[in-house]
């Protein structure tokens, strides 16, 4: 079965938010603050509001009004104190783009501005332990005695990573068409992986009842996560619209999207590892240190997979935050784990070396029985043989070990391995299923930005009700549906197939109606680690005179539970092993120390993968059956496939040049640094 | 300024803004959706269209200078109710996910299978090179497809080349 919306994906009929045939639509577009941090003094609109075709100047001169509930990146023109530059700080309203996009030129923005402080290390007086991390798990946690444990070790590595600031970068720029109909309901077609949650945080915002917004996104091209919250173009579109009674559109423009939309913090990493002669790990302490803004704490997950991969005697993980005058960071594909997995399986790379010992072997060895940070028994883990399976795969046996000495020409070549793991976890959601005109009409407010969740949903729904999948027809993608939870954190489908099968269930029962809420059987979910773990192979080609870096084959094996549709699952697995590979050599947003703000924010410099870097991508899986999921048994798998895979490069080049990068993106300069 | 041009087989007379591009001109004036603003910058890829047979980044194109050209978008690929192959192709091997991308690489496919000529990775510079994997994956660069479904868009053009 091919994907439900490909016929209208190929012809160009799919609608984004930003394509909805709306009357009398009108155009707004932002303007950004200058200063990284400061205060408006003044707001000077009028050469703007002169100019040909503008209808309205929004901003804090005259702050349109939003609920005291309105909070963080949202709380748009509510405040005179700017945060980071790139902020919207006024908006133009027009007939056209052109006209909108002319007229915000000529704002004139005056600021107090204030010294800035953008810089993100580990010596960073304001460091502070926050609370919680994302999405609520313990900041602080261990076990044994960290420092005993790396005495009493044979080998020990203490190694620090980081990771640069990286942008979603989808390739639907952030979009919203708003208008209020006659009866007062806003309605607003949003560039949005929840409609649901979409819909509440925008009725918040403006201090509406949640049936006084309805959110629409049935298309959307790609998130990563900077479509799972509410982005600020939205609640502007919305604002604007109230302010000139019609419809207004605004899409971001990439550059914009690279300030207001969400980045990954970037991180610094200390990992200390001791093994014992055989290669047992007798410590494992990773500490993350990482930036929020001063709008909002978004503290990212980074030291959680610590908890999750290795058995130790000894473990301590912690994250510390700083709020520096920058944008608030946000999610970006497996937050948390992309990151930390990094870290933590490329000094583990560095623990196998150091020990003499096989990487594959030295997680094996390592392979814990419940999980290390809890206790608690696993639903399923099968990290073990993705490892073998993979190192099958990949001729592992025959690899000489030696960096550095593997030559083709120019090229020096090497392969490396690291492990993945992902969070299989789902969430509370509705659903009904109605018969209509001898077919069934499955109704959730879930989202499809490009997962394959309506085709996957249909199938859930036809093999239930044991119909042909033709038979049925999902509705997604509009907050008017029952409930659901979001495309976010890998939980779509294990969330919304677990009410979708409830509904089916609940329909056979009279054949006419199926309705699901899956709140309390979820309640009720035993207490277990629930994840899915994979292991990633990569070769590379390294160039010897220039540095540049080919991966001519990446290899990834997961074993995600049951695999519900083999040619969507690829899709997504390969899909997250792409943007690993963008991330272990090429993607990288600069902070701009002297005036605040990031450089690189467009597509020529931030490089994301090209065709041509993609040679050679295999994803497979191991069939895992796991009954302590879902209905499914399903684990998610649109992150999992991120995760381990710049760490795998890494170990990779490790092991072609014979030099440890330890700094992401591993460019050719950091190649040839140890010659100059 | 007023202009005309042939949109997919169709005449059409516009009075544009000069400073509008005609990627603004097809979504915004003639509802064509189908060509995407990825960047407006020439650097994705997503709002390729042919103009003139040849394919072209249409938001680095400003509308006035299109007069008189013959405009196809990924509306126009399509016979009636039949599927261009390179369409029905990317369906069959899951060349996309969010779609976003999908309309300028159907473009930039369409317009890359005529174009003649070697490219940075053919050995022999005077030979008319048979469209192996590396060399599309060469020719398709300049569309970027962010989930990253590069191998099956490679396979879906492979199966249609001749």
């Amino acid at each position: 079965m091919n994907r439900i919306e490909g016929r209208v994906k190929v012809t160009g009929l799919a609608t984004y938010a930003a394509e909805y045939p709306v009357e009398g639509v009108t155009y707004a577009y932002p303007v950004q603050s200058q200063v990284a941090k400061g205060r408006i003094a003044r707001v000077d609109d009028r050469e703007a509001l002169a100019m040909p075709g503008v209808l309205a100047v929004l901003s804090s001169e005259r702050p349109p009004e939003l609920a005291p509930e309105a909070e963080g990146e949202l709380a748009l023109f509510q405040s005179r104190e700017v945060a980071y530059r790139g902020q919207i700080v006024a908006a133009v309203v027009a007939d056209t783009y052109e006209n909108a996009r002319a007229a915000a030129a000529v704002v004139r923005v005056e600021y107090q501005p204030q010294a800035h402080d953008v810089h993100l290390s580990t010596e960073h007086p304001g460091l502070y332990r926050p609370k919680t991390v994302n999405p609520g798990f313990p900041t602080d946690t261990g076990h044994g005695d960290v420092e005993a444990g790396l005495a009493a070790a044979a080998t020990t590595i203490d190694v620090t990573y980081t990771t640069p600031v990286l942008h979603n970068n989808p390739m639907e720029p952030h979009a919203s068409l708003a208008y209020w109909d006659d009866l007062g309901r806003l309605m607003v077609y949003d560039a949005s992986q929840g409609a649901t949650s979409g819909r509440d945080i925008i009725a918040r915002t403006f201090g509406l009842p949640r049936d006084a917004v309805r959110v629409v996104a049935r298309h959307v091209g790609g998130g990563f996560g900077s479509k799972g919250t509410t982005r600020p173009q939205a609640v502007l579109a919305a604002m604007a619209a109230r302010e000139v009674g019609r419809p207004v559109k605004i899409a971001l423009t990439r550059h914009q999207m690279y300030d207001v939309t969400g980045y990954r913090t970037p991180t610094i990493q200390r990992l200390r590892l001791g093994a014992d002669a055989d290669g047992r790990l007798t410590a494992l302490e990773h500490v993350a240190y990482e930036q929020s803004s001063t709008v909002e704490e978004f503290a990212e997950q980074t030291a959680v997979p610590g908890r999750v991969m290795y058995g130790t005697p000894a473990l301590r993980t912690a994250h510390r935050l700083v709020r520096l005058d920058v944008a608030t960071p946000s999610w970006m594909r497996a937050p948390g784990e992309c990151p930390g997995m990094y870290a933590l399986e490329s000094a583990m790379d560095e623990l196998a070396y150091a020990a003499g010992l096989d990487p594959v072997e030295l997680r094996v060895l390592n392979d814990p029985e419940t999980e290390p940070g809890s206790g608690r028994p696993f639903s399923s883990r099968n990290l073990v043989g993705c490892l073998r399976e993979g190192a099958r795969r990949f001729d592992w046996e025959r690899r000489d070990p030696q960096p550095g000495v593997r030559r083709d020409g120019e090229w020096l070549i090497g392969t490396g391995v690291a492990a993945s793991t992902y969070p299989a976890r789902r969430m509370p959601s509705k659903a009904v299923v109605a018969a209509q005109d001898g077919e069934f009409l499955v109704q959730i407010a879930a989202a499809d930005i490009g997962t394959g969740a309506r085709t996957v949903l249909t199938k859930i729904a036809a093999e239930t009700l044991g119909v042909a999948p033709d038979q049925v027809h999902v509705e997604i993608g509009d907050s008017d549906l029952p409930d659901a939870f979001l495309a976010g954190g890998s939980m779509g489908t294990a969330s919304w197939g677990s009410a979708v099968f409830r509904a089916c269930e609940d329909f056979q029962r009279d054949g006419k109606e199926g309705h699901a809420d899956t709140a309390e059987e979820i309640a009720k979910d035993a207490e277990l680690a629930r994840h899915a773990f994979g292991a990633q192979f990569a070769e590379v080609r390294v160039n010897a005179v220039t540095g540049e870096v080919r991966v001519s084959r990446l290899l990834g094996v997961f074993a995600a539970g049951h695999i519900m549709d083999a040619t969507l699952a690829r899709s997504q697995f390969i899909g997250g092993m792409t943007m690993g590979l963008g991330m272990a050599l090429m993607e990288e947003t600069y902070t701009d120390e002297e005036f605040g703000g990031f450089l690189r924010r467009d597509l020529a410099q931030y490089h994301i993968p090209a065709n041509a870097d993609v040679p050679n991508l295999e994803a497979v899986w191991l069939e895992e059956e796991d009954e302590e999921l879902n209905p499914m048994g399903s684990k998610g798998i649109g992150e999992i496939g991120i995760v381990g895979t710049a760490a795998a490069i890494g170990n990779a080049v490790f092991h072609a040049a014979g030099h440890r990068v330890r700094d992401l993106p591993i460019t050719p300069a950091k190649i040839l640094m140890p010659r100059f | 300024m007023d202009i005309t041009l042939q949109v997919n087989g169709v005449s059409r007379a516009v009075d544009v803004d000069p400073r509008m591009s005609l990627l603004d001109l097809l979504r915004e004036r003639l509802a064509l959706i189908g060509p995407k603003k990825g960047c407006d910058h020439g650097q994705c890829g997503a709002c390729t269209v042919l103009i003139d047979g040849r394919r072209a980044n249409s938001c680095l194109a400003l509308a006035v200078a299109m007069d008189g050209s013959e405009i196809v978008t990924v509306e126009g690929l399509a016979e009636g109710e039949a599927l261009h192959p390179l369409q029905a192709a990317f369906i069959e091997h899951d060349a996309f996910q969010c779609g976003y991308c999908t309309p300028g690489q159907l473009c930039s496919a369409a317009g890359m299978l005529g174009e003649p000529g070697p490219s940075a990775v053919t050995e022999d510079l005077r030979a008319d090179p048979e469209l192996t994997p590396a060399e599309i994956r060469e020719r398709m660069s300049g569309n970027l497809c962010r989930c990253g479904a590069y191998p099956n868009i490679v396979t879906a053009i492979a199966e249609v080349a001749p």
